[in-house]
């Protein structure tokens, strides 16, 4: 039982180096998001449009059998569009809104490493006024005399047009 | 260590569903010395009974003694079966009923009612133990008791510990126990055998039945005589003796385990459940299984003879790609049928409802059910039923009328609603029908006018009328009452039915009856799909929805307020929507309306033409939700995964229909404008 325990923190990411963060870059800013979210990281493919949908949700994807809907993080934080290439890759997410888990996909430029962190390390976002939608921000913290920038991946993928409706059936 | 129990709780629940469910269909069909019926009533009692005790719902096991006692005076011929009984059954299952769904969910019940109907129970039982010959002592009550307990030998093995009976025992009182042994020589001796006897003695002022009820399990592998010492007969008006006591267990050893104890979980209704499946198509699901196994290894031996060069390994090759092919058909097929429960399970509960609306309604009815063991999707006919309790309720309320007025019409006084399913091509189709009075033409005309639905002089065909009565807010019934006509209701039921895919009709004859057919698709996990292009990307319309598709003749494109599209086809003025524009896909520049092709389609009653570039063929598709990992998307009422892999949406015909009246205000439609000046 004990023996148990000690897996499950430790698959729950809480030991004594700290949360597990995936980062990835989008226009050179390093951002971070929490390991345990992350399903698979693979090359971008063709989607499917979704109609009447906003221009970062890029459409939906067939990942083995399930329906996957893929969210372009350049457009979704008003940055210039760039156009796919080889290192243009898609992270696959699992995002818990409304008790429900929903998968999908993020574009991003590059995945670039796994890093340990306290989150005792952690700042909070400055005031940025308009820049940015904060709310997405979980906070800031340097590694390595870079700044890495924490997203929260559930509020992230369900505001706007991505929100799970409250009502649902 | 010990079992959680909890795991099971959700079976114990389903299986007493069901016995529920047994329990209500033999009572509606018991008669006078028709023991099977009881005896089958009775076993679905037990079986809750015990299984409530076991999962720790004491107040469905209490309950649920009383009406097994009952029942148990029944099928001894102690007492015959009358209405008053049989009534008082069924609102005893009705208890229980909510009992276990109050349970189940974690809700609150209407305690009052439950215990106005034990109680009930209770006096019909003590009427019974009045003129019972001698049979008073029975169920009689006593200060003390001593129970004399000689398990069998196997009782362990069947999973039955003494020391947890002694525990149980214990609890309604302190009890003092004496032990026999028959031990064997120690080298005979078979540790998974019992060899001990007890004589308990509880002191406990508590009935007989209590006590039996602890030892009810092994009943059939114990020797039990219970017997009451300084007997007190008590009377039976104070029915509801309480099983909880303040006494601590003493001559039992240390902790006794409470059964089940306060081991009610509320717990939140599960939204998946569960489905028993007939063994037969477990078997052949795993014969598929197998072969489909061969199949493989014969196409990965195929593909070394290929490596090696050799000609006849293409064909070889091609043939097992064939065989493959079979397998996996056969294989979906089956794993759909394991979704597929018969209707029946759906038609079961009408006839206590027709039962109970017989007797507010004080009108004769019969009830005919045929092709019950037509076969559906489990998702559709959990969703089905609401709409067609709705529909039969209609029927008897509306439909037949009071024996009075049959008589007079020179109809049999007793009215009949007939429930019929079929299969008709890929659809199941059920039909309500009734020989009441049929659809009243004249009021529902008059309704419709005041309403402002139809104009005054304006000449509707029957048929026409006839759907006006799926219109929101519609009702024709003089009175309303209490089971059906509150206006809500047939637009709902069309609602709910379309959003299976299905489709509802009705027909009537005036005097006659009238009749509901219902269609609906086997599954609501594959359609029958037509695939469409439109600006390069592929679509799905479902073809149920689906009523012609044609070549444009530009000289029947004509527009409205130059901006609205009409088609005439053949005499009908059809309103035409672009599906590039509705989708919003500005990706290319979709062809011109002279080289697009049009679908047209049936909506919310009315049709409407899509305007498509191409159609790619038809082919089954499997619906996934788009809910699953997104949301619902207006105009779409899924996707579906085509064989390259690549998804493609499928379109929802009244979604588009709504989202092309909301866009129509700020589009303009320029493109049509410039294909006119063209």
């Amino acid at each position: 039982m004990t023996m148990g325990q000690t897996t499950a923190d430790e698959i729950a990411g809480v030991n004594a180096e700290g949360d597990q963060y995936l980062t990835f870059i989008l226009a050179g800013e390093e951002y971070g998001i929490d390991i345990l979210r992350v399903q698979e990281i693979r090359g971008w493919t063709k989607t499917t449009a979704i109609p009447n949908a906003p221009d970062y949700l890029r459409g939906v994807i067939n990942l083995r059998g399930t329906i996957v809907p893929i969210i372009d993080l350049r457009e979704r934080f008003g940055m210039d569009a760039l156009e796919y290439g080889p290192t243009t890759v898609v992270i696959v997410v699992k995002a818990i809104c409304e008790e429900r888990d929903r998968i999908m996909g993020i574009v991003v430029d590059a995945v670039s490493e796994v890093y340990s962190l306290q989150m005792s390390e952690l700042q909070p976002p400055p005031d940025l006024g308009n820049v940015v939608d904060e709310q997405f921000l979980q906070g800031l913290v340097t590694v390595d005399e870079k700044m890495v920038i924490l997203l929260d991946i559930d509020l992230l993928l369900n505001a706007g047009a991505l929100a799970v409706e409250k009502a649902s059936a | 260590m010990s079992i959680d129990i909890g795991q099971f709780t959700q079976t114990f629940l389903d299986e007493s569903f069901e016995g529920l469910d047994v329990m209500e269909t033999h009572l509606l069909s018991l008669e006078p010395g028709d023991i099977e019926s009881i005896d089958a009533i009775f076993r679905a009692a037990h079986s809750i009974k015990g299984g409530a005790g076991t999962f720790g719902f004491a107040e469905v096991g209490k309950f649920t003694h009383g009406v097994e006692t009952l029942l148990d005076q029944l099928r001894a011929g102690e007492s015959s079966v009358d209405e008053a009984k049989k009534s008082l059954l069924l609102e005893a299952v009705d208890c229980i009923r909510e009992m276990l769904t109050a349970a189940r969910d974690g809700t609150q019940l209407d305690t009052d009612a439950i215990v106005a109907v034990e109680r009930r129970v209770q006096e019909m039982l003590s009427v019974k133990a009045d003129t019972a010959d001698g049979n008073s002592q029975e169920s009689a009550s006593a200060h003390r008791w001593r129970i004399k307990f000689v398990p069998e030998r196997d009782v362990l093995r069947t999973g039955n510990d003494p020391l947890r009976l002694i525990s149980a025992l214990a609890e309604l009182g302190p009890v003092s126990a004496q032990c026999h042994d028959s031990l064997p020589l120690f080298e005979d001796l078979d540790p998974e055998e019992c060899h001990l006897a007890w004589t308990l003695d509880l002191d406990a002022e508590v009935e007989r039945s209590a006590i039996e009820e602890i030892f009810e399990w092994v009943e059939d592998q114990a020797e039990i005589t219970i017997e009451a010492c300084d007997t007190q007969a008590e009377t039976q008006s104070s029915a509801c003796v309480s099983l909880e006591s303040d006494n601590k267990p003493i001559a039992t050893s240390g902790d006794a385990e409470t059964i089940g104890g306060s081991k009610t979980n509320t717990r939140a209704r599960a939204e998946g459940g569960s489905i028993r499946v007939n063994t037969d198509k477990i078997d052949a699901l795993i014969n598929m299984v197998g072969e489909l196994v061969i199949t493989q290894s014969m196409l990965s031996q195929f593909g070394e003879q290929l490596e090696s060069g050799n000609r006849e390994g293409i064909e070889n090759l091609l043939e097992g790609l064939s065989l493959l092919e079979r397998n996996t058909r056969e294989l979906q097929e089956n794993v759909m049928s394991i979704r597929m429960l018969p209707i029946s399970f759906v038609f079961n509960r009408f006839p206590r409802l027709i039962h109970d609306l017989g007797e507010t309604l004080e009108k004769n009815i019969q009830l005919k059910l045929s092709g019950e063991q037509t076969e559906l999707d489990k998702n559709v006919l959990e969703k089905i039923s609401d709409p067609l309790v709705h529909l039969v309720r209609n029927s008897v309320d509306h439909g037949i009328e009071t024996p009075e007025i049959r008589q007079e019409a020179g109809k049999p006084e007793v009215g009949t609603v007939h429930l019929n399913a079929f299969h008709k091509g890929g659809n199941i189709i059920i039909e309500i029908s009734d020989d009441g009075a049929g659809l009243n033409r004249e009021r529902i005309l008059a309704k419709a006018k005041e309403n402002g639905l139809i104009q005054e002089g304006q000449i509707v065909a029957d048929e026409q009328i006839y759907e006006l009565i799926f219109a929101p807010g519609f009702s024709t019934a003089k009175e309303l009452s209490d089971v059906s006509g509150r206006g809500v209701g047939m637009d709902v039921v069309r609602r709910n039915i379309r959003a299976l895919g299905g489709s509802v009709e009705v027909s009537s004859q005036q005097g006659q009856g009238s009749k509901f057919t219902i269609r609906l698709p086997l599954t609501l996990s594959i359609l029958d799909g037509q695939l469409i292009d439109v600006s390069g990307s592929s679509y799905v319309i479902p073809l149920i929805s689906i009523v012609e598709s044609v070549q444009i003749d530009m000289n029947s494109m004509k527009t409205i307020a130059e901006k609205r599209l009409v088609y005439k086809l053949r005499d009908e003025y059809i309103p035409v929507i672009s599906l590039a524009d509705v989708l919003g896909s500005a990706v290319k520049e979709s062809r011109s309306i002279e080289e697009s092709l049009l679908v047209v389609v049936e909506a919310e009653g009315s049709r409407l033409a899509l305007l498509v570039d191409d159609l790619l063929g038809q082919q089954q598709v499997v619906i996934k939700a788009l809910e699953t990992n997104f949301k619902k998307i207006e105009g779409l009422s899924g996707a579906t995964i085509l064989g390259d892999g690549t998804v493609a949406l499928i379109l929802d015909v009244s979604g588009l229909l709504s989202l092309s009246k909301r866009k129509m205000g700020n589009l303009n439609w320029l493109r049509t404008q410039d294909h006119a000046a063209a």
